[in-house]
This record gives C-alpha cells, structure tokens and sequence, in this order.
C-alpha cells in the first residue's frame, strides 16, 4: 500500500502528570508493562504498514523515545523519529515532517490509540472512496469501572462524556460534520448546503474521534502551507475539510497544481462522488444536478470526507487522561487481552514464572503481575497491573490499580484506584485511594490519602 | 387541567375504556391561510374540486375507510356553504358507522382558534385524527394508530404521532420540494421515532442551523431531516385539545403548537413520528401541490381514490381510457380534436375541432371551442373557451369566459366567472378575479372575506376597474404593463390581483407553472458561503413593499423588522405619506400616520422631522421653476404651506438642528440645486420660527470642530450666524424687534 504512517507520540503531556515525566514520556508509559506506543507500533506492522515516521515534541523525550524503537523495532520497522518543538500542536507537527512526506496518502495516527481496529480498513475505505480525509469513529468509552465497587456505580450513573459531534449521511460512509473540543458543549451548527445534499443526516454525540485518518497528502500539505494557523488537525484541519467539502478550495488548487498525479481526482471525484451519494440517497441528487454535472459543477468542487466506523466489538481507546490510562490497563489486561499480547492462565491473569508469591497471597482474575516482582504474605491483588521487580510487603491489598516497576510497597498498605509511578516508596499502612503518586515519591507511614495527585517537588 | 387528568387516567389506566371510545377525526374544514386566493373569496377551499371532486371528500373517504366513526367537520370561512355541502352529500344522509358532524364557529382565525373551538364543545373524548379538509391520502393507520397507542400506555405524556413521509425527489433539491412547500428540516429520534427538532420557517439565507445544545446532550444521536414531507396528519392525544386551551396564543399547528412542546422542557410532552412509504398522503397546500397532487390522482397513486372507481356517490361512470385518460361518456369530442395522456374530461363538456388536451383537468359542462390548446391546466366547470385560446399551467375556475384567441401564461389563476376579452394576454403568475383585491392584511381568509366589501382596496397598484359595467380596459398597472392596454379584454370582467411585492419572488415556488429554469440553475449552483459566514443581510431581507396608506403599520412588527426598517426605508415611507397630504388628505390624518409610522419603525421625533423636511424641500423642487430665485420663492412657499405640520415634530432644539443637518445632506448630496440657496433659506426657517436662533448657533457650533468639507454650509451662513450672534446679545433687551427685522 503507498501509505506512509505518521505517528504523533506526543510529548510529557500536562494532562497526564504526575504519570509522565522527562524520563517517561506519554508514548513510553506502561500499558499492561508494555510502552502505549508499542500497541499502535505492532497494529499497523500487522497491517504491514512499516515505514513509519514517529514525531515526539521536545528533545529529551524525543531521545528516550528514538532510544527504545530503535532497540524494539530495529530489524522490524522502518522507524523515523522526528523532533519537534514542544506546544507545536499536531498541525505543527505534521508540518514539520511535512517535507518527508511523498506518499499519495498519508495515515495520521495518535501515539495514545490503544486499539484493534486494523488501520487496513480505515486506508481502503479511504481509497475506496478516493476520499480527501477518512477518520477512524469509535464508540465513546465508558469510564470508571463497568464491574463491581462503590466507584464504578457512580461512574456508571454518569452519562458517558461526550468527545465529538459527529454528523453522517445515512450509509454512515461520509463525514458530514464534525465537532470537537469546546465546541461540543455549544450548539451544533449544520451546514444546510450539505444537509440538503443528502437529505439526511444522522447526529451523532456517542462517537468518538479516535485519531486515526487517512488524509490524502497533497490536500494535507496544501491546506497546512495555507492555512498557517492551523494548529490541531482534530480541531482546525478535519473541521475545515468537513466543512468545506461541497465547496473544495483544496481540490480546486490541486487539479491545477498536480495535474499528473491526481489526474482522476478532480473530474472523477465529482462525479463518482456525486454518482455514490445519488446511490446511497437516492432523493439527494436529482436531475438538476445530474445535468450539471457537466456543467456548472465543474466550477464547484467538491471532495469527499469518510469515516470508518469501528464496530462496537472493537477497542478502541486512548490514553489521553489519568482515568483512561486506569482504564486501559484495566481493559487490556480484562475484556481487551487479546490486545495485551500475553497469553493469560487459566485464572485469567498473568503472572510471570519469576515472579514470587507469600503465602495466602492471592493474585485474581484480570491481573498482570511481571517479572522478578515478590509480594510477601496474605497479600491481595486484584483487577491490577503490577510492573517488574517491585517489592510489596505482606497484608497489602492492591484494587483496581496500577503499579510501575521497581515499586516498593510497605506491610499493611492498600492501594485502590491508584497509580504507582517507577520507584515509589509506600511506607507501612499506608492508605491510598484514587491516587496517582509520582515517580521515586515516597508516601510516609500511617498516611492516608485520597483522591490526590502526589509527586516530588 | 383537572379534566386533563381524568383524561390521561382513563387511557392509561383502563384500556377497555379506551377501547369503546370510537375513533374521532378532527377535519379542519378552514386552512386558516390565504394560498388559494382569490379563489377563496368566493369558495372555501375544501370545496375546491381536485380532478373533478371536492377536496373535502378525499379526506372524508379517507377518514372512512381508515376506521374513523365520528368524524367533527370544523368550518369558519364560507361556513355555510360546507355545512349544505355535506347536508346534501351522502355523508350526513346514511348515518351509519361514519358520522360526520359540522362544528362552525365565526371567528375562529387559526388551526389553534379551532381546537380550542372544539375542546369547549368536548365532543372529543379519545384519541382522535388531526387533519385538514384538503388532505389526500390512502394510508393505512392501523400501525400508526397502534403504535400512539402503545407509546402513551407506557408514557402518558406523548400527545402526538405525526405523520411523516419521504418527500419524493423533485427536480431540484431539497429547498424546492414538489409540493411547493417550504423547506421542514425534522430531527427525529433514529430509534424511537420521537421528534427532537422541527423547523419549517427556515429562512433562505441562512446557511447554516443551529442545534441547541440541549438537543444532544439529552440524546446521543438525532437524525435531521430535510427529505421527508409533513402529511399534516396527526394522531393527536385528547391532551392537545387542553394543551391548545391553556395555551392561548397557540395559533398554527405546527409553528406554535409542535415547536412550542419541543422546546418546553418543563410540561416534557413528546411528539413521535411515523413514517409511511408505500401509501399516499399529501396535502393541497397551495397551487403548485393542487398541480402535483391531481396528477398524483390522474396517475392513480391514491388509488383507491380515483375518479374511476365510485367510492363516493360520483356522478355517472366515469371511462378510464388508455394512456391515463379519463373521460365521461357524454362528452361530446369532434373527431379532429386529440386528448393527450393523463388528462381528465367531465361530463357535458363539449371539444372541439383540432383542439389538443393533454395533462389537464376540463370538468363538467365546458365548451372548449376550435384550436384550443390545453396543456397541463386546471379547467372547472361550465367554462367556456372560445376558439384558438391557449393555455398552460393555468387554472381556470367555474364559469370562467375565455374569449377567442386569450392566451393563459403559466402560472395564471383565473377565479370564479372571470370573462377576459379577445386576445389578452394574461401575463404568468397573475390572477384574476371578479372580486376586487382586499387590502393586504395578515390575517385569515375568514376575516378578509367579511371585509372583501368593505376592504376594496385603494392601494395605488389596482387602477382597474370593475370592466363589466364599463367596458373599459383591464389593465393592471404593475402586471400587464407588457400587454398593449388597448388590447386588454374588451369585454372582460375582472380585475388582475396585484402581487404584493414580498411575495413576488416567491410567487413561482408556488404555482401551478414548473419551476422556471433559471430559478432551478439558481438552487443547484446554490452558493454554500464559507462555513462561518452567514450573510444574513445579503438575501435576508424580503422585498419590502411599500405600505398601504390605510395600513396601521402592522407590517413592521415582528422581530426580524429591525434589520431592514432602517432610516432610508422610514424616509421614504414619511415621503409616501407627505405626498398624499399634497394630494388632499387631511393634515390631521398625515400626522397620524407619521405618528404611528415614528412609532412602528422605533423612530425619533427628530428623525420625523428630518424626512418631512426632506420630503417639504422635494416637493418644493418639483414646482417647475427657472432660476434660483423662483426656486427659493417656491421652498419657501412650500415650507410655510407645511409650517404647522413640521412644527409639530419639533419638540425640541435637537429636532430642529436635526432639520438642519438634513438640509446640509439634502443640499450636499442629493438635490445640489439648494446648495447656493442654503443660507437664504436658513434665514427663511428662522424667520418662520421653524428654527430657533438656539439651534443655529448651536448647529455652528458643532461644526466649528469639524472638517473643512463639513463646513462649506457654515461658512455659507456665516454672515447670518454672525448676525444671530449679534442679534441674540440684544435680544436681552428687546425680543421682538430681533424678528421684525
């Protein structure tokens, strides 16, 4: 397939602190004891997309980040690790890389998608419909804890957070409509123009952008030369091709511009795209249009946005937040291992050979425990991920939480709904619940905390 | 509200109850809008006929044979007509299962005035049929019906399920549906079928909607849409009925009523839809749909309502022919004459020779003559039709006389015993009728109809006359300016309706005629704006038309009126008004009006006496003069001759410097021959006291500060000024010398 992959890793995110930090970047935290990057890495070598270009923002991250492909993926991958700028958005980042780009088409994808959605589909629905952009849509994740405990019952009375507005013509194919960020929470404007082109339009708040599009190069590079203010493709470039898709200044300028390559692009595309709508809306186009089609539509272009809908049998997640990351690794080691790439025992965990086990210590379904890692005795583990070589004392009870490597935690403690970053000390009896502590933290005897965020200064 | 609630108890709680309330229909025998005139001037519109049978009786077949037992026929307008029409039709004679009763009321003046008729009758006790006289359809409701039901056993609160149907694909897009409607955008629930979101005074120009907020956040995914057809049929809760009554100011059904309950969070009723496909419902909504949906009948789409079969007491059989025809067996056609397909002639109708029919409706007793040519028109009965007539797209009442040689153009409405005389041409779009055009008011056909009397207009654009007594010419000063006038209908009798100026542009949405090709080219290029631009002033703004001088100015109220009612529209309106105080009115009744125009328009007094003083200065420069000083004789003549009804805006010093500043404009921009006469006739204002020495000197004052363009004038009146100022240190002394001088 001539696409070329580019993979937008992120940098330290603020919204992810205290979890990331100089020395783990966003890309590089631990998911089911596997960097988050690597998820997206070996789904697109699975659909043998191997020639990828990684934009990491700032230098040391960038560093770290080139430091572990090259020593994971070296024989497997064609990896390019670029660097840009902190706060350069991931318009700025796609300009950046923009002049390494030659491919016809260009698969964008978030360094945060924990997914299994094969990125194959979204490519060929892309060139299915010789599209100018395909997004990935997935179902909007549920948060908090779909089993059991106080906390999950209070999360599920929530209504599901809502990320995208999303409008689509009644095959579900095109994207005709599309709101993000801030403007989620106002009114929804629709565009008649195009309502009327397809007389009917479905509104969607329960889809998610989940990041990934296929984005056809020229009209990438075209509207980020142009358009200099652009600075997120999720907010600024999807939004402008969906909304300028009946009137398509993009696909104007390139038949002019690249007449060689996308030769079929322009004078096919409106007709096919016009044939294809007529097909699926029967009502949408009607004669007069079909008998300008010849005619005055040539002065009108227009380009086709897609999407592909992952079905809801899917996962499709990303790590953006704390309570994702929580939620990931919940999954990933719970109804999504299949993604996890560990092969999970009979009691439906994971506990490496080597790790080291007191007695009536008990290690419960949905668990990950890696290696060289010991728990003393009558310990409890449960719905947990605990990383390598971490020391925890006897009578410690870890619920539904996260634990990095080389963590050391204390007789006595309890840990629920917690993070605990690389190298944390939790002394004796410690109680911690919905807590992320920071990496090489050391929680003191005796404290209780809850629902705070503890790092070092 | 406590009768609600019995009401809501009995048919939740008991469905045997509800089971033994027969199934009502509500028939709004009024459509409650002036679409059809001046036809309705004289017929309601539920006795119009549609391929030769009153609309009244599709809908009431159709009530019947859906399983509807009682069915109340609400009539207003022409209220006694419908009432012996259906004394004499079979459906009062055999009071079977099928009960059809009239309900009249006399000032009812919307759909909502009409339940709220009906709710204080309380002959409704179940659910019941909301819909219109003029409804065709031969849908079945048993799901529809089965499914309100079902959702108001679980939810009390769902008051209406409204029928809904694919709008099928006109020649152009969806801004243009066939029926002629306006565009309805519908949001509705994908799953539940609930509607969320309905709009269907959808403004042109504006390009892009707004969804509120509210809308998504309450549910996950809505579907909008702009491809499907309100059939105006609803299967309405009792409720409703209550709902409309505690609800005084809900007038139409569904810009009020529907939207009024989707956007009330608090009472939360809900509105469901059911969408039929297969079957036909429609409404004759305006004259574009009476074309589509006779064809629709010719093409047996409503079947079984067709004029073929007998499911109504119709006359003698009528044939169905080949290719679509349908024709009576005594209708008498020469040999030479052709009936094209799809067309349909009454009985008694006489063709003849080498006259060409085709997709047209001729009913019964006309007499078609020689060389006629019908195409695609609307001809009632006992018309008469001389020789080589021409018509297309026309519609042509009863007992219309079309002398030899007229030539309809598309689009025409000729109403009830119009005569045009030999060879007139009547102009597309135009309509005619015998009764003279009622002044415009937005009221309901009911009101216009008691006022036709007394209501005849004065409005400048009729200068025709009542031509039977006269014989003179019809001629229409606005719409047969192309016809030659001495050519216009010897003989004729009628008057050509004037196209009030708002509608004009509309005028071909809804007619008869198609869609004219340049308008179609319009709406397929269609220009979608740059997504955050919506240029609301650019196509916003409806023709504004100039009001009648017996108008009160109702026409400005409104919330959108602010956007164009602008200074330069109050201007020439004030002008309009002047001019007719030169033509004799009042000076009474002129300031009135300019009273209520200041009013309507949220304007000053100063803005007031700046039109008038324009107005004065323009019909002063209109008397003829030769040099400037004939012209300065005249303004001044003209400005004492108006003296008293300027004063009367010059409440203040801020009214008259305005005076002055509209005197610099005037001079400055628009009529330059007062430009050497400025300070002569300033000293004239003040010499009539119209302007006080205050305002002048306040006036330059103003203008000492401003740029040396602005101060052309000033200078000009400067040795005046100077006087003043002179004049004004006196004036401590002795006041009235200052003027005697």
């Amino acid at each position: 397939m001539d696409f070329q992959v580019v993979v937008l890793a992120g940098g330290a995110s603020k919204n992810l602190a205290p979890l990331v930090s100089e020395e783990v970047p966003k890309a590089l935290l631990p998911v089911a004891n596997r960097p988050v990057l690597s998820y997206i890495l070996e789904l697109l070598e699975s659909s043998n997309l191997k020639d990828l270009i990684i934009v990491v923002e700032g230098s040391d991250a960038a560093n770290r980040v080139g430091g572990w492909v090259s020593g994971a993926y070296a024989d497997r991958l064609h990896v390019e690790v670029a660097e840009v700028p902190e706060d350069s958005g991931t318009a700025g980042a796609l300009r950046a890389v923009a002049h390494h780009l030659t491919a016809s088409d260009i698969l964008v994808v978030s360094g945060d998608l924990v997914t299994d959605v094969p990125p194959g589909v979204v490519a060929a629905t892309h060139r299915r419909h010789g599209a100018v952009v395909t997004a990935l849509l997935c179902d909007t994740p549920i948060s908090g804890f779909s089993e059991g405990g106080s906390l999950g019952a209070k999360d599920k009375a929530k209504k599901p957070a809502r990320y995208n507005i999303v409008g689509l013509d009644p095959t579900r194919q095109f994207l005709l409509l599309i709101a993000s960020g801030a403007e989620v929470e106002k009114d929804t404007r629709v565009q008649k123009s195009i309502l009327c082109s397809v007389g009917q339009m479905e509104i969607r708040a329960d889809l998610m952008d989940a990041h990934m599009y296929a984005l056809k190069r020229i009209v990438l590079q075209e509207v980020l030369d142009q358009k200099g203010t652009f600075r997120s493709i999720r907010q600024d470039v999807l939004p402008y091709l969906v909304k300028t898709q009946l009137r398509s200044d993009v696909a104007a300028n390139e038949s002019s511009k690249v007449e060689g390559l996308s030769s079929t692009f322009t004078s096919k595309t409106n007709l096919t795209w016009l044939s294809q709508h007529r097909e699926i809306a029967p009502s949408a186009f009607h004669n007069g249009h079909e008998s300008d089609a010849n005619g005055s539509l040539s002065t009108t272009c227009t380009h086709k946005c897609c999407a592909y809908i992952a079905s809801r049998s899917k996962y499709c997640a990303r790590l953006n937040s704390i309570q994702a990351f929580i939620d990931i690794n919940r999954d990933v080691v719970g109804e999504a291992n299949h993604l996890s790439g560990y092969s999970f025992s009979a009691q439906n965990n994971v506990v490496h050979p080597s790790a080291e086990l007191g007695s009536k210590t008990t290690v419960g379904p949905q668990c990950m425990l890696a290696e060289g890692s010991r728990l003393g005795d009558k310990c409890s583990v449960k719905r947990s991920v605990i990383g390598r070589h971490c020391r925890i004392g006897s009578n410690v009870k870890i619920v539904n939480s996260v634990v990095m490597n080389h963590v050391t935690i204390e007789d006595g403690c309890l840990v629920q709904g917690s993070i605990i970053c690389s190298n944390v000390q939790l002394q004796e009896r410690c109680v911690l619940k919905d807590c992320q502590v920071g990496a090489g933290y050391v929680v003191t005897s005796g404290s209780e905390h809850k629902s705070e965020s503890l790092a070092k200064k | 509200m406590a009768q609600k609630k019995v009401a809501r108890s009995a048919s939740s709680d008991d469905p045997e109850e509800l089971a033994r309330v027969p199934l009502q229909a509500v028939l709004l025998a009024d459509s409650f809008a002036t679409k059809f005139r001046p036809i309705t001037l004289e017929r309601p519109k539920v006795l119009l006929p549609l391929v030769n049978v009153p609309m009244i009786e599709y809908t009431l077949a159709w009530l019947e044979s859906v399983g509807v037992e009682e069915v109340f026929v609400f009539c207003c307008a022409h209220s006694s007509q419908v009432k012996d029409y259906l004394n004499k039709s079979q459906w009062t004679k055999h009071p079977s299962t099928f009960s059809v009763t009239p309900i009249e009321s006399h000032d009812a003046i919307s759909a909502g005035d009409a339940l709220r008729v009906i709710y204080n009758r309380g002959v409704v006790r179940g659910d019941f049929i909301l819909v219109s006289g003029d409804t065709v359809s031969n849908m079945s409701l048993t799901q529809a019906l089965q499914e309100h039901k079902e959702r108001r056993k679980k939810d009390p609160l769902v008051v209406m399920t409204m029928v809904i149907k694919h709008a099928k694909p006109s020649s152009t897009t969806f801004l243009q549906t066939r029926l002629g409607n306006d565009e309805i955008i519908m949001g509705i629930h994908p799953e539940t079928k609930e509607l969320l979101y309905y709009e269907d005074k959808a403004d042109h120009s504006q390009r892009v909607l707004s969804l509120d907020r509210t809308l998504l956040t309450e549910n996950p995914a809505l579907c909008l849409h702009i491809d499907k057809q309100d059939c105006f049929i609803d299967i309405c809760s009792p409720e409703v009925l209550s709902l409309f009554t505690d609800n005084f100011d809900y007038q139409h059904l569904r810009r009020h009523f529907v939207k009024g309950l989707l956007v009330d969070d608090i009472m939360g009723y809900k509105i469901f839809t059911y969408e039929t496909h297969s079957s036909y419902a429609a409404r004759v909504d305006n004259f574009r749909s009476y074309d589509t949906i006779s064809k629709d009948i010719i093409q047996r789409w409503t079947y079984p309502f067709v004029p073929d079969v007998q499911y109504f007491g119709f006359g003698s059989q009528i044939r169905f022919e080949r290719q679509g025809i349908y024709r009576a067996p005594d209708v008498i056609l020469s040999s030479s004459a052709q009936i094209g397909a799809f067309s349909f002639v009454g009985h008694g109708t006489t063709i003849g020779d080498h006259s060409i029919i085709s997709k047209s409706v001729i009913g019964q007793r006309c007499i078609i003559g020689r060389n006629v040519v019908i195409e695609s028109s609307y001809i009632w009965d006992n018309v008469t039709i001389e020789d080589g007539c021409k018509l297309t797209h026309a519609l042509v009442c009863d007992g219309v006389h079309l002398r030899a040689g007229v030539v309809l153009e598309p689009g025409a409405i000729l109403s009830f015993k119009v005569e045009v005389g030999q060879k007139l041409v009547i102009p597309a779009y135009s309509k005619v009728s015998v009764l003279p055009q009622p002044c415009k008011q937005d009221s309901d056909e009911e009101l216009e109809y008691a006022d036709t009397t007394s209501g005849v207009v004065e409005s400048p654009s009729i200068t025709s006359v009542l031509n039977a007594q006269n014989q003179d010419l019809m001629s229409d000063t606005v719409d047969a300016t192309d016809s030659d006038p001495t050519e216009v209908g010897i003989s004729g009798v009628g008057y050509i309706w004037s196209v009030c100026e708002g509608e004009h542009d509309e005028e071909w949405r809804f007619s008869i005629a198609p869609i004219p090709k340049e308008k179609l080219e319009k709406f397929s290029r269609g220009s979608p704006d740059d997504y955050d631009v919506i240029n609301q002033d650019e196509c916003g703004i409806p023709p504004y038309g100039e009001l009648p001088p017996d108008s009160d100015g109702t026409e400005f109220d409104g919330g959108d009126g602010e956007d164009y009612h602008d200074s330069a529209d109050f201007e020439k309106e004030v002008e309009a008004t002047f001019l007719r105080a030169l033509t004799g009115v009042n000076e009474e009744n002129v300031i009135l009006e300019i009273n209520s125009l200041r009013l309507s328009c949220n304007m000053s007094h100063s803005d007031c006496a700046g039109a008038l003083f324009h107005a004065i200065m323009k019909s002063a420069l209109a008397i003829p003069y030769s040099n400037n000083r004939e012209l300065l004789e005249n303004t001044v003549k003209e400005i004492k001759t108006w003296k008293n009804l300027l004063k009367n805006y010059l409440r203040s010093q801020d009214e008259e410097i305005e005076i002055l500043l509209k005197f610099e404009e005037i001079c400055l921009e628009t009529t330059k021959e007062f430009r050497p006469l400025f300070s002569s006739i300033l000293s004239q204002l003040y010499d009539m006291d119209i302007l006080t020495e205050d305002a002048i000197l306040s006036w330059a004052k103003e203008k000492e500060g401003a740029d040396e363009s602005d101060k052309i004038f000033v200078k000009q009146a400067e040795p005046f000024i100077m006087w003043l100022k002179e004049a004004s240190e006196e004036e401590d002394e002795d006041e009235d010398e200052d003027e005697d001088e």
